[in-house]
């Protein structure tokens, strides 16, 4: 097959591409450009996306003896994915950009140009598995599975998608890139948020959205116990930086329950008011059985490295409902509800979608 | 493999190949004072007359450098730097929007930190400088001009300018003129003294010589500060110890391109002729950029609308192809090309067009391959160029 290498700069990618090129595709790389300016990006060690990033991949590729691109996609990251973000915390709920890249950009737009240009498939560093019978499932290195993050793609989208590390685990994968001279095989995992240059999620979002003070308010007794600068500022189940004036009576520390952008209040309580056992869920995907018409007993993961709950999931005209077995706390809007069934050969992603509460 | 992209480096030519690799052998500085160091010497101003010779100039007038940017950047700072210490209210520099990056960046460079003002020529649809417009731009600052840098022929788009208009117009306020004849050497005629510039770039990868060495031919009254400082050596103005191998391979092939120019332009402007007539045939509605008469022989530049110059590169690159969209990369990411701008071409129209350029190695096989691949690749181009819009 004619396949196009998404290359970030990092190991992990570029052991995929290599992996390609020997199971016997005609592979290209391409390193997508998603800063508008790319010195506002993190750099090398941390992120991804800078000039570091895009010579390291170039220098992978000529390595491993494939042609090498950059494909500038500032534009679209820019209002898919940066643009969202930001719309997201203003809304009240907390997005996962790394989903949302991979659903706006790299599955999509990326994917859709590699088709125009005559390309069969999309191929990409990601942990998680992807056989011969279309089911993603989670990768064998648990602590590096990144199926979370792919459970958005459709059927279609994983047709035209290779995973080649799915069976590997991260310390596999830097062997091999070191065996195969990949000056990568050492350079640090990238992490946080890439478009977020110092790590500084808070600041990024009260550049955008300004300071808009607001009232703390307890859920208990209806008392404002606090204020802040911006109700973007705070996620579902965040405990530290809440600043309170008062401590709660019974003095256990309160954690933010919910936060209403039309009212820019944040509502804490205690901890087992963050109790939940019932998720709703918008714009379901399917891919690992045909569509349910009933419940299905399943896992559910509700963030990104988070636990898994067992599960009945049903979908119906609103979007998918699941009832959990025990209760989980911090659920967040925005995030998604991703579901697995169990399997030893790795679990399968069943589907997906955005929770809504 | 179809190289359609000698105007980015052509193939070294036998000859130079071959006195490259005997001069390496040797051993000797040409500063040295012993007998090892005399023939290198010796090679070294050998290599000087016969670039003179065939140049047009006088072979004091030839200091030799490290390559065309090098050139560029030690003709335009340092004659703005000599001619402002002469006078301090020289601080115009007159450079064209077509120009080379290793010129505008030079310049842009002198803009940012050196307090010059520039004036830039605009030039027309085929990329055209007028000398009349130089002619206004120096009625109105002549006193205040340390220089004139405008290109010999355009890099991109192919289009020779009327270099010894330009210069007269210059000689008649006393501006020296320097031009990047890059692209021009080994091409067209060139004449240094003949065209009364001041300077004149000229570098060896573009005319199958070795890459690193070139030269800048400067007139004897023309004062240049260095850029670099050192030993010495070429007048003072370029220290360094002096590469004999380069430099002999270098002069072998200026006078080989220079000597065989003629021939040469017949046979691959035939050939590119023949090329674009047969990329008109196989896709219709695509626009031939640059000067249709005065132009390098051997340039081939188009416009394929409706299509993104990097897509197309990367799929004739996968069936063997080699050329070039001619857009530099700020950040790594390609911009639109500022030649294309220049001629007024929209930014749709500049990033949809692509470079093919002929040279010494060229055949019809070359233009059959591309031919062959062509259509196919502007349909799918177009196919991806089109996901762009609605989503
Ligand atoms: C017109 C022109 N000027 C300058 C240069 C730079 O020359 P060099 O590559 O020798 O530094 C080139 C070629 O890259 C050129 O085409």
């Amino acid at each position: 097959m004619r396949v196009l290498a998404a290359m970030s700069g990092g190991v992990d990618s570029a052991v995929a591409a290599a992996r390609a090129v020997e199971a016997g595709h005609d592979v290209t790389g391409v390193h997508l450009a998603l800063a508008r300016n790319p010195q506002t990006y993190r750099t090398g060690a941390r992120g991804c996306c800078t000039l570091e990033d895009s010579r390291d991949a170039r220098r992978a590729a000529d390595v491993i003896g494939i042609p090498f691109y950059v494909w500038d996609m500032a534009d679209r990251f820019h209002e898919d994915v940066v643009d969202d973000f930001v719309a997201e915390y203003a809304a009240g709920r907390t997005p996962n950009p790394c989903l949302r890249c991979n659903e706006k950009i790299k599955f999509a737009a990326v994917l859709d140009r590699a088709v125009a240009l005559g390309f069969d498939a999309v191929v990409t560093g990601h942990h998680a598995r992807l056989g011969p019978d279309g089911l993603l499932r989670r990768s064998v290195d648990l602590a590096k599975d990144q199926s979370y993050v792919l459970a958005v793609l459709t059927r279609e989208q994983l047709g035209r998608s290779i995973f080649p590390l799915g069976d590997s685990t991260k310390a596999e994968v830097r062997a091999e890139a070191a065996r195969r001279d990949l000056a990568v095989a050492d350079k640090p995992d990238s992490h946080d948020i890439c478009f977020i240059a110092d790590g500084d999620t808070r600041g990024f979002l009260a550049q955008r959205l300004g300071e808009t003070p607001g009232d703390v308010v307890d859920a208990l007794t209806g008392a404002v116990v606090g204020s802040h600068t911006g109700a973007y500022q705070y996620t579902v189940g965040q405990r530290r930086g809440l600043h309170l004036d008062r401590p709660a009576p019974d003095g256990r520390p309160r954690y933010v329950l919910s936060i209403t952008p039309k009212t820019n209040t944040v509502m804490v309580g205690p901890a087992e008011a963050l109790e939940v056992s019932q998720v709703r869920a918008t714009r379901p995907v399917w891919t690992g059985c045909e569509r349910p018409t009933g419940p299905v007993d399943c896992e559910v993961q509700l963030r990104a490295h988070g636990d898994v709950v067992p599960a009945t999931v049903s979908l119906d005209a609103d979007g998918l409902r699941a009832e959990l077995r025990r209760p989980v706390r911090g659920v967040a809007a925005g995030q998604a509800i991703v579901a697995y069934r169990p399997d030893p050969a790795g679990d399968v992603v069943l589907g997906s979608a955005t929770i809504t509460g | 493999m179809a190289y359609l992209d000698h105007a980015a480096t052509t193939p070294m030519l036998d000859e130079a190949l071959e006195a490259y690799v005997a001069t390496a052998r040797e051993v000797g500085n040409a500063s040295s004072l012993h007998a090892a160091g005399r023939r290198a010497r010796r090679r070294v101003e050998e290599s000087r007359e016969r670039v003179a010779a065939v140049l047009g100039a006088r072979p004091s007038e030839v200091i030799f450098t490290g390559g065309g940017t090098e050139s560029d950047n030690l003709a335009v700072k340092g004659i703005f730097w000599a001619r402002r210490a002469a006078h301090a209210e020289r601080t115009r520099v007159v450079s064209s929007a077509v120009e080379h990056h290793a010129v505008l960046d030079a310049v842009d460079w002198l803009a940012g930190h050196e307090g010059a003002e520039v004036g830039w020529l605009p030039v027309d649809a085929a990329g055209r400088l007028d000398p009349e417009r130089l002619r206004a731009e120096l009625a109105a600052h002549g006193e205040r001009v340390a220089l004139v840098t405008a290109m010999w022929a355009n890099n991109e788009v192919g289009t020779v300018q009327p270099v010894a208009e330009l210069a007269a117009v210059a000689a008649e306020h006393g501006v020296p003129f320097h031009t990047d004849a890059i692209q021009a050497v080994g091409q067209v005629p060139v004449d240094f003294a003949a065209s009364g510039v001041a300077a004149l770039t000229v570098t060896g990868h573009k005319l199958g010589g070795p890459t690193g060495v070139g030269a800048l031919l400067l007139a004897r009254d023309v004062a240049a500060t260095p850029l670099l400082h050192g030993g010495g050596q070429e007048r003072d103005v370029r220290s360094g110890t002096l590469d004999t191998a380069g430099i002999v391979a270098f002069a072998v092939a200026v006078e080989t391109a220079v000597k065989g120019q003629q021939e040469y332009a017949a046979r691959v402007a035939a050939l590119r002729d023949e090329l674009v007539e047969r990329v008109r045939q196989a896709v219709p509605e695509m626009i031939f950029n640059g000067d249709p008469a005065d132009r390098l022989p051997g340039n081939a530049h188009f416009s394929f609308p409706g299509c993104e110059g990097d897509a197309l590169l990367l799929l004739l690159d996968a069936q063997g192809i080699a050329c070039s969209t001619g857009s530099a990369c700020s950040a790594g990411v390609a911009q639109p090309s500022h030649v294309l701008l220049a001629m007024g071409a929209d930014d749709d129209r500049a990033r949809s067009s692509l470079r093919f350029t002929l040279g010494h190695t060229s055949t019809r096989a070359d233009v059959d391959a591309l031919i062959a691949a062509l259509p196919a690749a502007v349909e799918r181009a177009r196919r991806a160029a089109a996901l762009r819009t609605p989503r």
